[in-house]
């Protein structure tokens, strides 16, 4: 199987680091990955605004890409879930069906398709996993206490399986941590509370990263922990499964 | 056209397609509701809970509660020695106002919430378990259902009312800071009586 | 409802300046959303009781036009008036015209949503008549001469040393007093007096059975019927869509109100009127104002299965670090966010944008109504009908065309990099309001695209 290899545009941008771990960890999984070097976004900054009638451009393109691959792998829930949901395109319908079809967030490729059972990853830190929304309610990568389930997290299953690794116990496990797209400018006030609320979660339990499977989230928490002058880093999931 | 006349016009063009009610059979239950789950949830949510073999025992516990001062309405026979007014002949419901006490029956109690459903036969005036400072209730230990679905069952084979009520504990409120008060603008408590003949009852 | 020029992200801003108050207010209605949690979890068949709540309550939209008309019929033939009301204006002018028939000035009310929907108080002030809101949490806030800010705990924004102020200004007790026992008991012999002397009180509905004509008020503290049973006329008023078609029903909706509410197993009353007290008049006002245009919303129609228990405020956490004010609208919170609009959406156009689009108020709602769906669809509405700023409009379409084009996604993103770099002052001020309280990412010298056309597999 080919898998395609979706980036994020942010990811692209400013965190590579966590798209290169994605690219080796799959690798080391023996996928045979291929990114296709042409595409831009899935256009939910746009989307999410109210502004979907303008995305035909950014799908065409995500399509022209994509369409061909067996899976299409993205480290980000967000994105995989705006692409699963509101990828369409009236000249090709049935390309956008089948991309929703075959399209998986990072960690729910590897406990879905690949069955990963084990991972020859070190990460001799402690940590604190993040839930970003999209994954857990959209994609269903964990649950929640809002729901009367059995509980089950794809991304904390998977950090069980790197050695030394403790991951730390939190207040509120399940809580948005307030980027929300364009949000985390047009409602700053509320966006940046919630995001300190979220960081002081993770400080006061000891942990010394914060990780998660949607490198946006990662990224607004930084921006309040490195404000604080904080030691503690963030650090996208696919990089604490590729280590050591 | 009047707004009656608007309004379903308004409905009947904007309402979607028909969906089908779910069937609510899943639900059911034969199973008898459990006197040890109506204590634990009533106690939970502020009521009392006396077992008792029959009215003389709700007759010496409820005057050892309230002293002889205590206006004590109650319409049931077997207590009338405790009555210190009558329910009948009021010149107005606002005479009840004073009411310390009220001891009712009700018709049974659901034991997944601790709530009895009564009516208003069995009130004899709406306002009475309402405007009581304190309430009690008398059930039997057979007449409780496990959940919602079998009290409306069980609603549903009884015969019609103008008013009637499902009881859970006292009063309260938690608007202040979420903290709770029990006695808000009802009874400041409520005891639920469950009389049984059976000598091996929790006492 | 006052009108506030200001809209969610200027309220919101102001609310969050007191850091302390924002805690104690999110950690109140948290601790609100663990109790809901709780008493869910207790019932094993808990997602069964939600999934049938939902049909039910979709076949009751979906076949209003008759459960309507079956309700009023059977309701009349209990011995109740019934009114119909296409707006608030209307409501209120029935409301007043039955105070008027009773030849009474005042009249006290227990909570109900729809009559803070239709500024019925103001309305009856402007009009002469006083109107005494008897639930403690709405009493408090209406003594205050605030609208109420949460559904279900009308003043779950004010701390108890305020109340205590509020009441020693209004109710004459002594400076100082916080005690939540003692403030009840101050408003118990305040509104008991109320109670006894209105000839008139108004009630909401929270459920009206379309097969028996009766209606079931829940409360727990015993307002509703002590004005009710006390009063010479009763009046209810109840939107069209609180119908439920059969009385069983009832058992399914009575398990899941005060549990997704409050995390009580129910609430201490929950009182089926069906015939007017001997010598009593009863009267339901059945009111539109707005519904039946949300019915015929495809997208949003499913906002009307709402039974108002307010899981979703509590578990929102916009909401938890808003306030309900920030909403400057009478039902606040996710699913006021998406009932507004329909009622105007020029006034409420910033509030489905007062989301983060978690999904957490879709998953508590005791309907499985669509509520983050529905937020995100009316942002689409709200924009193509032309309510967002211009300079909002003008950088999207930027945006859409940038992330069309992989030249063009290129240069920007090299750009961005640079600028982030070799000329932070650029974007670390004022004018950026990411900054004002986080630092920027940091720009890598390569984008990932980059080191992949270096290093990566070609092919």
């Amino acid at each position: 199987m080919t898998v395609g290899l979706f980036i994020p545009c942010y990811v692209d941008q400013f965190y590579p680091g966590a798209a290169i771990a994605t690219l080796q960890l799959l690798e080391k999984l023996g996928v045979d990955v291929v990114y296709p070097q042409n595409q831009t976004c899935c256009g939910q900054p746009m989307a999410n605004s109210g502004y979907e009638h303008l995305t035909k451009g950014c799908n065409e393109l995500f399509i022209e890409n994509f369409a061909d691959f067996d899976y299409i792998v993205a480290p980000s829930g967000s994105c995989v879930l705006h692409v699963r949901d509101h990828l369409h395109d009236d000249k090709n319908p049935e390309a956008a069906k089948n991309i929703s079809h075959k399209i998986y967030e990072l960690t729910s490729f590897l406990t879905d398709v690949l069955k990963v059972e084990k991972l020859d990853a070190r990460f001799p830190h402690k940590v604190g996993v993040h839930q970003s929304c999209h994954g857990q309610r959209g994609l269903h990568i964990s649950s929640m206490t809002e729901l009367v389930a059995p509980e089950f997290s794809k991304p904390g299953s998977l950090l069980q399986m790197v050695s030394d690794i403790e991951l730390v116990s939190l207040g509120r496990k399940y809580e948005c941590c307030g980027f929300g797209g364009t949000f985390c400018v047009t409602e700053e006030a509320v966006s940046v509370k919630m995001g300190k609320d979220r960081v002081e979660d993770h400080l006061e339990h000891g942990a010394e990263y914060i990780t998660g499977a949607d490198m946006s989230c990662l990224m607004h928490m930084e921006g309040i922990l490195k404000r604080q002058g904080s030691k503690v880093k963030v650090i996208h999931i696919a990089e604490i499964l590729n280590a050591g | 056209m009047s707004s009656r006349e608007k309004i379903l016009a308004a409905v009947k063009a904007n309402q979607p397609d028909s969906t089908a009610l779910p069937d609510l059979s899943v639900f059911e239950t034969t199973a008898q509701g459990s006197l040890e789950k109506f204590a634990e949830v009533l106690t939970f949510i502020g009521g009392k809970i006396a077992y008792v073999t029959g009215y003389d025992d709700i007759a010496r516990m409820i005057g050892e509660q309230h002293g002889n001062d205590a206006k004590i309405v109650t319409p049931l026979r077997e207590l009338s020695k405790l009555r210190t007014a009558s329910l009948d002949d009021l010149s107005s419901i606002h005479d009840l106002h004073d009411v310390d006490v009220a001891i009712l029956k009700a018709h049974f109690a659901v034991a997944e919430n601790g709530a009895v459903w009564i009516t208003e036969h069995e009130m004899v005036h709406r306002v009475l378990p309402f405007v009581t400072q304190h309430l009690a209730i008398v059930i039997h230990e057979t007449d409780i259902v496990p959940k919602m679905h079998q009290a409306y069952d069980k609603i549903g084979t009884m015969s019609d009312y103008g008013f009637g009520a499902f009881i859970a504990g006292p009063s309260k409120t938690a608007d202040i800071e979420q903290s709770l008060v029990i006695g808000a603008h009802g009874p400041r408590s409520m005891t639920v009586f469950v009389i049984s003949a059976n000598p091996d009852f929790p006492k | 409802m006052e009108h506030s020029t200001k809209d969610h992200a200027e309220l919101a801003e102001e609310f969050n300046r007191d850091e302390d108050r924002v805690d104690w207010h999110d950690e109140t209605l948290w601790f609100i959303r663990s109790k809901r949690d709780k008493a869910a979890h207790s019932i094993p068949e808990w997602e069964t009781l939600r999934e049938t709540a939902s049909q039910i309550k979709n076949n009751v939209l979906s076949n209003l036009h008759t459960y309507l008309q079956q309700f009023e019929q059977n309701a009349i033939a209990n011995g109740v008036e019934v009114h119909w009301a296409a707006d608030a204006a209307e409501h209120n002018q029935i409301v007043h015209r039955l105070i008027n028939e009773a030849n009474v000035v005042r009249m006290v009310k227990s909570k109900s949503m729809l009559t803070e929907e239709c500024g019925l108080n103001e309305y009856l002030a402007k009009n002469g008549i006083e109107v005494i809101d008897s639930d403690l949490g709405e009493r408090i806030v209406q003594l205050a001469e605030e609208p109420p800010s949460h559904i279900v705990l009308p003043c779950i924004h004010k701390k108890k040393e305020e109340i205590g102020e509020i009441f020693h200004q209004h109710l004459g007790i002594e400076a100082g007093i916080s005690d939540p026992q003692f403030l009840t008991e101050t408003a118990r012999q305040h509104l008991r007096e109320v109670f006894l002397t209105r000839k008139v009180a108004l009630t909401g509905v929270n459920f009206a059975i379309a097969e028996t004509g009766e209606f079931v008020v829940c409360t727990n503290e015993g307002n509703a019927d002590m004005g009710a049973h006390l009063s010479e006329v009763h009046i209810a008023s109840m939107g069209i869509e609180k119908l439920l078609p059969q009385k069983k029903h009832l058992g399914v909706f009575l398990r899941l109100l005060t549990r997704s509410a409050t995390g009580q197993p129910i609430t201490t009353y929950s009182s089926h009127f069906k015939k007017p007290r001997e010598g009593q008049k009863m009267h339901i006002i059945i009111v539109d104002n707005g519904r039946t245009v949300q019915l015929g919303r495809k997208d949003f129609r499913n906002s009307l299965k709402c039974i108002r228990c307010a899981a979703c405020m509590n578990t929102c956490p916009v909401y938890r670090r808003s306030g309900g004010h920030s909403y400057h609208t009478a039902v606040a919170g996710p699913i006021g966010s998406i009932l507004a609009p329909n009622l105007d959406m020029e006034k409420y156009a910033d509030l489905p944008f007062a989301s983060t689009l978690c999904g957490s108020c879709s998953n508590v709602c005791p309907v499985k109504i669509d509520i983050h769906d529905q937020l995100y669809k009316w942002r689409q509405v709200l924009v193509q009908a032309g309510y967002t700023p211009t300079a909002k409009k003008l950088a999207m379409k930027a945006m859409a065309t940038t992330l069309a084009s992989p030249a063009l996604y290129h240069i920007a993103g090299k750009a961005g990099r640079f600028t982030i770099k070799y000329a932070p002052f650029a974007v670390n001020n004022k004018l950026n309001p990411w900054y004002k309280q986080r630092d920027m990412p940091a720009a890598p010298e390569q984008s990932f695209g980059e080191w992949y056309k270096q290093n990566g597999k070609k092919k």
